[in-house]
């Protein structure tokens, strides 16, 4: 017992529980916070029915007293938050129910906690991948700009980094579908999949029913599923292959997992997946037209590859945006604080020492300058759904944003509520995983 | 013991001294900030929006003595449909209508591409699309300035009251902070929109205070927290200052230079927030923005329809006028970051 005290109490795991604890305590402030908000909006639900002559002053009463308005308020905050706990978030009034078994609550209506499963992954998707390249494009100019201070390249990627970084995001990313998809049409408008290509293939019989999903969210979730591990078993390799002793064995381990690990997602999509008897129809036709090739594949059975591609296709417009209106920001703080770690004695004492300029910047000088960047790349995975709204709506990638947008705007009260409130919680989950990372990386962090 | 007291005969008065030392101030700010061209160049686009404001009330007398011969003018008040009795009337932002459009040569609908009476052309309702870009230019303005100069004061006060108290006090308003930052402020704004009808000073308002208590809080926290423990400080406590005369007379005065530059950083955010919710239309109580200027236009059809780039009049000046008007204030800021903190000015 005293010894679990002692791990508890000490260093790293005291720091994360006490983190841990804000983020609860932070977590409630904020439910409350949007609990008030929402009590202080004149009149009730029910307003939309003012002009209504069909619903009688006593259907509203019951509407009323169907979804609990009458009740004390403290009764319905406590309700409010148990059912945030429970993962209750209430019945869409907008969309029906899809599933064989319907939902015990909503019935005929879908669950809100339902949509959001089925939205998040896209988004997270989307928002991953854009903010990994623009973070590794903006940290590379970033350095170079900094480095080389007062020349050309420095004004002139300052000029346009501001003018990436402030300007006005839905009226750019309509640019750019009106330059490269109606000037150029090399890619979709928009949307999230081509339903020609995805007619061949029908919804996946019982996994359709069960589950509430189609077949075009089992390929993505497979491709989200693939990406992450990979990442992830990638992540732990590199951790590992810095203990190894040569430079050689580094770069044979990192290299090596990154092309096996590609090579097994592609074995994975490549293939043609059999359907079994209750799983996958198959059209009889499976033809797949690809702006550059067209595709056909045996019939009975599921080509997961070109299907695969569809999503690709549709996500380089958006990636593309995205990462354009915000590697500038990386960039201008990059170079802000490389400006500062410049200054500090130790690079003046690495240059002394004769090191070659290169070795300078990229060890000394913006190891140190990547802390803050760290900090806005987690900020930048937290506000990703929150941010998402306009390239979601623009794009129509149905993701959390667009949902969140189309559901405020047809008064879908309780999608539009789930979403702000799971919004606002995914953001202090990623906050917590980058204080956590944070100390791991700072070490004067945890002995505060 | 009796205590002693000193008396001086001022040379002059002390308001003079005051105004004198601030003159010098300001000049050295500027001497510094004149330095940056990345400022100059901020200011002079900001400067050349205000001009834009300032003609909006006398561009139709401009454009009668300028652009419309008598003929014209004649036949406008004769006109069947739409006929005028003043100029203000075609130049207005929401309600104008050329009554002369019926008889161009080159028209589509109500659409006028740039012309002499025009100079960047009409929307489909037959608007001008100069005098709504001119008469919006206000209200973004108004908006910017109001909510980030909320957004400050919020931010200094409790900045300086935390740093100086410290304890309970700094403990809540900066939990209170970490809730802001993270406060998922777009789709909240979505949501609130559909709910209430927003006017351009509710939601200077509600961004004001939403940024306020937010990263703002924390960056002029450290700042009041370097302040606190200079020896001046502790001067004009021996002196006899109350926390309340320390706090507003000596602690937030040394903390405004700050303040001020992180002002300009929120009117970026602010008018943004502004235009991007208007361009969902979710900002009815405003009457004509350059975010609702660019919704209507893809609204209409006119952004991504076949023939998208003939009608670029629509669409292309707003969005040139937020993205400028943003990067301004950003480049103002930018400028003044380099006087305020040494460490970023050139060897």
């Amino acid at each position: 017992m005293a010894r679990i005290w002692q791990v508890l109490t000490s260093g790293m795991s005291k720091y994360i529980i006490v983190r841990l604890l804000q983020i609860v305590l932070v977590l409630y402030l904020y439910m409350t916070l949007v609990f008030i908000i929402l009590e202080a909006q004149p009149g009730d639900i029910t307003d939309i029915y003012v002009g209504n002559p069909k619903i009688t002053p006593e259907a509203r009463e019951a509407i009323i007293k169907q979804l609990g308005l009458d009740k004390p308020l403290h009764e319905r905050y406590l309700n409010y938050l148990k059912n945030f706990v429970t993962g209750h978030l209430g019945c869409s009034f907008k969309w029906g129910n899809i599933r064989e078994v319907p939902d015990p609550v909503c019935r005929e209506q879908r669950p809100t906690w339902d949509l959001i499963k089925e939205r998040l992954p896209r988004t997270v998707l989307l928002f991953l991948t854009y903010t990994i390249i623009s973070f590794y494009i903006g940290f590379f100019l970033g350095k170079l700009i900094a480095w080389r201070r007062g020349a050309i390249i420095e004004y002139f990627s300052t000029v346009v980094g501001v003018v990436l970084f402030t300007v006005f995001t839905p009226w750019f990313a309509l640019l750019l579908v009106w330059i490269f998809a109606v000037n150029l049409g090399i890619v979709p408008i928009g949307g999230f999949i081509n339903p020609d290509n995805w007619r061949v293939v029908e919804r996946v019989g019982t996994v359709s029913r069960d589950m509430g999903v189609s077949l075009s969210n089992v390929v993505f979730n497979y491709i989200l599923m693939w990406l992450g591990g990979l990442t992830l078993v990638w992540g732990v390799i590199y951790l590992v292959s810095q203990r190894f002793p040569y430079a050689w064995q580094r770069r044979v381990a990192r290299w090596g997992s990154v092309c096996i690990g590609l090579l097994a997602m592609g074995a994975f999509f490549g293939g043609a997946w059999p359907g079994s008897a209750d799983q996958a129809v198959i059209a009889s036709e499976t033809r797949f037209n690809f702006f550059l090739w067209q595709l056909e594949f045996p019939a009975g059975t599921i080509p997961l590859f070109p299907l695969a591609l569809d999503f690709v296709q549709h996500m380089i417009l958006p990636i593309l945006t995205l990462t354009l209106i915000s590697f500038a920001g990386t960039m201008l703080l990059m170079r802000n604080t490389m400006l500062e770690t410049m200054r500090e004695d130790y690079v003046m004492a690495a240059k002394a020492k004769g090191l070659p300029d290169q070795v300078v910047r990229d060890k000394h000088a913006a190891r140190n300058a990547l802390l803050p960047v760290v900090t806005s790349l987690i900020f930048a995975i937290a506000f990703s759904v929150d941010g998402g709204v306009f390239t979601e709506t623009i794009f129509s990638w149905p993701g959390m944003g667009k949902l969140l947008l189309e559901s405020a705007i047809e008064q879908d009260y309780p999608v539009a509520i789930g979403t702000l409130v799971f919004t606002g919680i995914f953001a202090l989950v990623a906050h917590l995983i980058a204080d956590i990372l944070y100390a791991f990386l700072d070490p004067r962090i945890r002995y505060d | 013991m009796q205590r002693a007291r000193v008396t001086f005969e001022p040379t002059q008065a002390l308001w003079r001294v005051r105004l004198q030392l601030l003159w010098r101030g300001l000049k050295s700010t500027w001497a510094m900030f004149a330095e940056s061209k990345i400022g100059l160049t901020g200011l002079g686009i900001i400067i050349f929006f205000i001009l834009l404001w300032m003609l909006w009330p006398i561009y139709p007398w401009l454009m009668e003595r300028l652009a419309w011969t008598p003929e014209e003018l004649e036949a406008a008040r004769n006109a069947p449909y739409g006929a005028i009795s003043s100029i203000y009337q075609v130049y207005d932002p929401v309600t104008g209508y050329d009554p002369l459009i019926p008889l161009e040569e080159n028209r589509e609908g109500n659409i006028l591409p740039p012309s002499r009476r025009h100079p960047l052309g009409t929307d489909q309702y037959g608007r001008d699309i100069l005098a709504q870009l001119m008469a919006s230019t206000g209200s973004e303005f108004t908006l910017g300035v109001l909510a980030a100069l909320i957004t400050v004061f919020i931010g200094t006060c409790i900045g300086a009251i935390t740093a100086y108290y410290g304890g309970f006090v700094d403990t809540f308003f900066m939990r209170l902070a970490d809730v802001f930052i993270l406060f998922p402020l777009v789709s909240f704004l979505i949501v609130l929109g559909s709910m209430m009808e927003l006017t351009l000073l509710k939601l200077a308002l509600i961004l004001g205070i939403l940024f306020g208590f937010g990263q703002i809080t924390i960056i002029l926290k450290s700042q009041a927290l370097a302040i606190k423990v200079k020896p001046y400080i502790e001067a004009a406590k021996v002196a006899g200052g109350g926390h309340f005369h320390v706090i507003f007379r000596h602690i937030i005065p040394n903390m405004l230079p700050l303040s001020f530059l992180y002002m300009m950083f929120n009117v970026t955010s602010a008018i943004f927030s502004e235009a991007a919710l208007s361009f969902f239309g979710l900002l009815p109580g405003a009457r004509t923005t350059w975010g609702i200027m660019i919704d209507s236009a893809h609204s209409g059809g006119y952004i991504l329809g076949g023939r998208s780039f003939e009608y670029w009049w629509l669409w292309v000046p707003p969005g040139v006028a937020i993205t400028l008007l943003c990067s301004a204030f950003y480049l103002v800021g930018r400028g003044l970051d380099e006087v305020v903190n040494p460490r970023l000015r050139k060897r």
